[in-house]
Order: structure tokens, then C-alpha cells, then sequence
């Protein structure tokens, strides 16, 4: 017999329950209860399950197929690590917000129908907002602040979608939905807010370098990556994810090379790698799917890896700005060990995970024909290795010496960073142990000796290039700055903008109360002359007056009833 | 948390300026020989520009060179002071 319960239920009800459990327990839970739900997916047949009757809606709570399981198997990992390196922390919100957002994360992907799906999209939108408020500080405040306005912005978009996606097919199915209806368009918009789309991504560095060490590495999970899922559900072989794609692999590389911020540098990376996945959704052959989604799942572990190692850092040192760092290397060998394993993976090295999966879409690329993409892809494969692979431990790690001395990582912290690293290369090593649960049938084969030749002179001649300018003193130095991104025009010139209309709205509505009052107080003045003391109609009559007019009236009523006959 | 290094501390092995040269050195020959394999390496790409010699080293140079140049001299169109946005 199954259960048919969504898994993400599982992570959702311990997140409730969190806050009643013992301190000490407490942290427990994210490292328990992604077994269950583990156990749980495992003991799941492929089928739609879960079925509900809501307000004479039929929901599919429960839907299991290869695409899901691969995100649900992966988002369980992250969760398990990302509990695993927050054992330290002592805060029942984060541990409720941490629990219920990767619930809600699993939730989305084992969503049969848009109602369900758009359920939990709100909760990875409500739950993700408090790690990053959970950092307690006016930036992190701020920040959470944009973020959950882009957030429930990208829920609303997608509710409205799907109303009129269900109003125009009967249908509530979560699968293919394409671009053909106005319904498309709006879903596509919301998907493309919390995946980063260009344009559209600037919660995105604005927002994960602030949260707290272990929150980044959570969100760093899961929301871009539902996000991905969803795409490749609903828009797998869309035409315009190509170039979208290809634009978001390249533009945040420029602004990764000189952010000074290092786990904004990983923002950024995040959003060039998204790029590669959103290419590979858009391209749709059953090759580029396998590599989207594969991508994704070692995008998570890579990532999440070079986020921990970038958190022990501010963890131990309090802050992660490259200008204020160098040397570390002395005082926390082993977080610079696993660091750079998840360069390298990022980087796409032989053996190292990225390079199996992304070269699955960049080969879609070119069997396609789609050469322009290809050549943008390949840029985009040098910048991220330059940016990330280099930038992030040389500045952090190795550099001119701070003379910063701290200690290594705690040990939760390493253990995770080293189960992490272990994935990476463990997938690249081995990669028909993650091809065999992609979701079609894969021959793919990355080792052939002119594509690692070539990914090789690729990475080695831009590290070569690294190497020549830093020495040449081109390369520019890290320096305390913000750099101008797209919020720019929202946070600046809208911010006037908005804040001129609030003004003119509000010497608007002091005029009109003006007016009013004046109004107002001219009709008093009128009634009080005439009822006021001594008004006309307040004065006290003599009974002559009285019958005088009524005699009058009688008169006016005759001569009146005359002119009618 | 952070200390001062003391003055009695080890020496690493890279502290040596001519140890980091060593490595750069060693890597610079790596490069050359890459690039020189190319010619042993059968292609297979339907585009035609990936058949030319060492297409992917000299890409990702020039790719890597351009990309710093570029990135540099965005600096003086978006780099702002760090409280830029909290003023």
C-alpha cells in the first residue's frame, strides 16, 4: 500500500511542529525528516496519486514521473546538507522557515495540477523571505523586503494565469502549457521571475548575499531551481528560452568580475548557470532536457558547496567582501580544499560534475545548429570558470595575505562541504550514476578525447589569461562598491518617481480637504444664520406673524387653484 | 575570532615569491603543451570555426580577455560608493 501524500507534507508539518520541539532537538529535524520523505519518493510508483476535490476542482497532490523524482531526489540532498551545515544554529525561525521552504519546494515538484503547484510556489515565496530576514540586519531587511514584493509579484502572475489557462481549456494539469494563449504569456512571466530571467533577476543578487551563511545555501537550492522544473513541464522546446537563456548565461558574468561581494559573485554565477538550463529547456530535444535537468541537479550540489565554503568564511571571519580577504588558505585549509572542488565542478574540469552535465546541453546546442548560442555558451563557459571557478578562491583564499586569522570551519560545517564535494566528483567520475535517473533514455557520452581536450585548452587558456593580467596589474582590483544593476531604476528614479506621486497625491488631498473643510464651514455659517440665535428662522413669532402668513398661504393656494381652472 | 598572525609563524610554501613563479612557469608550459596536442585531436563539430587550430584555447583567451577589458570599463558607468542605495 502507498501513502498518498506529498513529501513535501512531510518537511511542511515538521516546520510547524519545529517550534514545539526542545531547543536542542530542534536542528534535528532537517537532518531526520529528509530521509522520511526520502524513503517515502523511494517506495513511490510512477503515477498520479494524491487525488482531492476542492470546490469542484479535482487536484493532483501526488504526481510521480522520472522528472520529478530526479528534483525530489536532489532537493532531499540539499535539504539534508543545508541542515547538516546549519547545525549550529540556534533560531527557531530559521528552522521553521528552512523545513517548511524545502517542503514547499518538494511540493512544487511533485504537483499534478497549477492549484497545487500554485500553493506551494506562495509557500517557497513566504518561508524562503524569513531566512533572509533571519540575517537581522537593515540591508537583510530591506532586501527580504524587494524580494517578497518580486516574489508574491510572480504569484500573482501566475494565479491569474492559471484562471485564465483554466477558463479558456478546463484544464488544470500541470504539463505542457506553450505560448499559444495570453494564459502562456502570463505563466511564462511568473516562472521567468523565479527563474531569473533577464530583466527580471535582480531579487536575485540583491537578496541571497544577504541572508544569513546558512540561509544562502538554502535558497541557493531550491527557488530558482522549481523555477527550472516548472519550465521544463510547462515550456520545454519554446523558441524565445534560447535566446533568454543565452542572454542570462552571459550578461551576469561582466558584473560577477567586478563585484566585490563574494557571495554576490556566486549570485551572479548562479543566475549565468540558470542561463545554461534555461538554453537547454528552450532547445527541448530529449538530449537538452537530460541536460537541463542534470545540470540542475549538480548546479544544486556545486553551488550549494561554493556557498557553504563562502559562509564558513563569513561565519568565522564575518565578512566574505574580497577586498578585505587573501590568505586564508593558512587558516582554513580544508574549507579551501572543498571551495575549490566546487570551483572546479562550476568550472566544468574533467571528472568534476559540471563538466558531464552542461556539456550535455552546449552538444544540444550544436547538434541543433543553433551556432550563435553555442559561441555565447562557450563565452559563458570560459566567464564562469574565470569568475568563479578563479576569482572566488583566489580572492578568498589565496591572494595578497590579509593577515586574517581565524579558525578552520566547525565540523558540521565541514562534513556537509565534504559529503557536498564528495557528490561533485563522485557525478563527474561516474556519470551514468546520475544519467540512469535522468528522465529519457541517455547515450550521451562527455568523455570523448577531443571534447575533453578542448574543455581542457578552454579552462587552461582562460586561467592562462587570468593569470597574465592579474601579473600585468590589468585585472581590476577588488574595491568596496556597489555596482548598478537593473533595480537601479526601481530603487532610484522610481524611488523618486514614486515618492514625487505620493507628494503630489498628497498636496492633492490637502487641497481637496481644504475645500471641503471650507465648504463645510461656509454651510455651517449659512445655517447658523439662519437658525443660529437671532437667525431668521430662530427668532420666536408672534401669533399675529403666525396667522398672518398662514392667511397668506390660504391666499396664494386660492389665487393658484383660479389660474388652474 | 580574528587574530593577529604571529610573528613566529610557520612560513607556507607559497609565501615564496619564487615558489608562485615556479608554479606559474610550470603552468605556462602546461598551456603550450595543450595547445600543441591540438593537432593529434580528430574533430568532429558541424561548425566549421571549431576545425581551426587550438579554437578552444585561443576562444577562451581571448574570450577571458575581453570579457576583463569589458567588465573593467563598465566599472566607470556602474561602479557607485558601497552605501550608494542607503543615502
Amino acid at each position: 500500500m502507498i501513502v498518498e501524500l506529498s513529501p513535501g507534507l512531510i518537511l511542511i508539518c515538521g516546520g510547524l511542529l519545529a517550534p514545539l520541539l526542545p531547543t536542542r532537538l530542534r536542528p534535528w529535524l532537517m537532518i531526520v525528516l529528509p530521509f522520511v520523505a526520502f524513503a517515502h519518493i523511494l517506495a513511490l510508483p510512477h503515477g498520479e496519486f494524491g487525488r482531492v476535490q476542492v470546490m469542484g476542482l479535482s487536484l493532483i497532490t501526488l504526481r510521480v514521473d522520472g522528472l520529478s523524482l530526479l528534483f525530489g531526489y536532489i532537493f532531499l540532498i540539499a535539504a539534508f546538507l543545508g541542515g547538516l551545515y546549519a547545525l549550529h544554529v540556534r533560531d527557531t525561525a530559521q528552522h521553521s522557515a528552512a523545513l517548511i521552504y524545502a517542503g514547499s519546494a518538494l511540493g512544487a515538484v511533485f504537483a499534478g495540477d497549477l492549484v497545487t503547484l500554485f500553493f506551494f510556489w506562495e509557500g517557497i515565496a513566504a518561508a524562503s523571505v524569513f531566512l533572509i530576514w533571519a540575517a537581522r540586519t537593515e540591508h537583510a531587511y530591506r532586501a527580504g523586503m524587494r524580494y517578497i514584493v518580486m516574489q508574491i509579484g510572480s504569484g500573482v502572475l501566475l494565479l491569474t494565469g492559471i484562471l485564465i489557462h483554466y477558463w479558456h481549456t478546463g484544464s488544470l494539469n500541470f504539463g505542457v502549457i506553450g505560448l499559444a494563449s495570453p494564459a502562456g504569456l502570463l505563466i511564462l512571466v511568473a516562472f521567468g521571475i523565479k527563474c531569473a530571467f533577464p530583466l527580471l533577476h535582480t531579487w536575485l543578487p540583491d537578496s541571497y548575499p544577504e541572508a544569513t551563511a546558512s540561509g544562502t545555501v538554502l535558497l541557493s537550492s531550491f527557488t530558482t531551481k522549481v523555477a527550472v522544473y516548472a519550465l521544463a513541464r510547462s515550456y520545454a522546446g519554446t523558441d524565445i528560452l534560447v535566446p533568454i537563456g543565452a542572454v542570462m548565461t552571459a550578461f551576469p558574468i561582466f558584473y560577477a568580475v567586478i563585484e566585490n561581494d563574494l557571495r554576490r559573485v556566486l549570485a551572479y554565477s548562479l543566475n549565468n548557470q540558470l542561463g545554461f538550463m534555461v538554453v537547454g529547456i528552450g532547445i527541448g530535444t530529449e538530449l537538452a532536457l537530460n541536460g537541463a535537468a542534470a545540470h540542475a541537479f549538480a548546479h544544486i550540489l556545486y553551488k550549494g558547496l561554493l556557498f557553504m565554503s563562502m559562509g564558513a568564511v563569513l561565519f568565522r571571519v564575518g565578512t566574505v567582501k574580497g577586498s578585505e580577504l587573501g590568505g586564508l588558505y593558512k587558516s582554513m585549509p580544508y574549507t579551501t580544499g572543498f571551495c575549490l572542488v566546487g570551483a572546479a565542478s562550476i568550472s566544468a574540469f574533467p571528472l568534476f560534475s559540471g563538466f558531464v552535465t552542461k556539456s550535455m546541453v552546449i552538444s544540444a546546442a550544436m547538434e541543433g545548429g543553433y551556432f550563435w548560442t553555442w559561441l555565447v555558451l562557450l563565452f559563458a563557459s570560459a566567464g564562469v570558470f574565470h569568475h568563479a571557478g578563479i576569482k572566488i578562491p583566489y580572492f578568498a583564499f589565496f591572494a595578497h595575505d590579509s593577515r586574517k586569522r581565524c579558525k578552520e570551519a566547525p565540523a558540521h560545517m565541514l562534513v556537509a562541504m565534504a559529503i557536498a564535494a564528495v557528490l561533485c566528483i563522485g557525478i563527474g567520475s561516474f556519470p551514468s550514476l546520475l544519467y540512469s535517473v535522468l528522465p529519457f533514455n541517455s547515450t550521451y557520452d562527455p568523455y570523448s578525447l577531443d571534447h575533453v581536450v578542448a574543455q581542457v585548452q578552454l579552462l587552461f587558456l582562460s586561467a592562462l589569461a587570468f593569470t597574465l593580467l592579474v601579473r600585468s596589474g590589468i585585472y581590476p582590483p577588488e574595491l568596496r562598491s556597489t555596482n548598478l544593476d537593473f533595480d537601479w531604476f526601481y530603487r532610484k528614479p522610481g524611488r523618486g518617481l514614486a515618492v514625487a506621486i505620493g507628494r503630489i497625491a498628497d498636496d492633492a488631498w490637502r487641497g481637496l480637504t481644504a475645500i471641503g473643510a471650507w465648504t463645510a464651514h461656509r454651510a455651517l455659517g449659512l445655517i447658523e444664520q439662519a437658525h443660529g440665535p437671532g437667525g431668521i428662522l430662530a427668532r420666536t413669532w408672534r401669533t399675529g406673524a403666525m396667522a398672518f402668513w398662514a392667511t397668506m398661504m390660504l391666499a396664494a393656494y386660492l389665487v393658484l387653484s383660479y389660474l388652474r381652472s | 575570532m580574528i587574530n593577529r598572525p604571529d610573528p613566529h609563524e610557520e612560513t607556507y610554501w607559497l609565501d615564496d615569491p619564487r615558489n608562485v613563479n615556479r608554479l606559474v612557469y610550470g603552468f605556462y608550459v602546461v598551456c603550450g603543451l595543450l595547445l600543441a596536442i591540438d593537432v593529434f585531436v580528430p574533430k568532429h563539430s558541424p561548425f566549421v570555426i571549431e576545425h581551426t587550430f587550438a579554437f578552444y584555447g585561443v576562444f577562451g583567451f581571448v574570450a577571458c580577455v575581453a570579457l576583463v577589458l569589458i567588465a573593467k570599463e563598465l566599472r566607470r558607468i556602474l561602479m557607485r560608493p558601497e552605501d550608494h542605495y542607503d543615502r
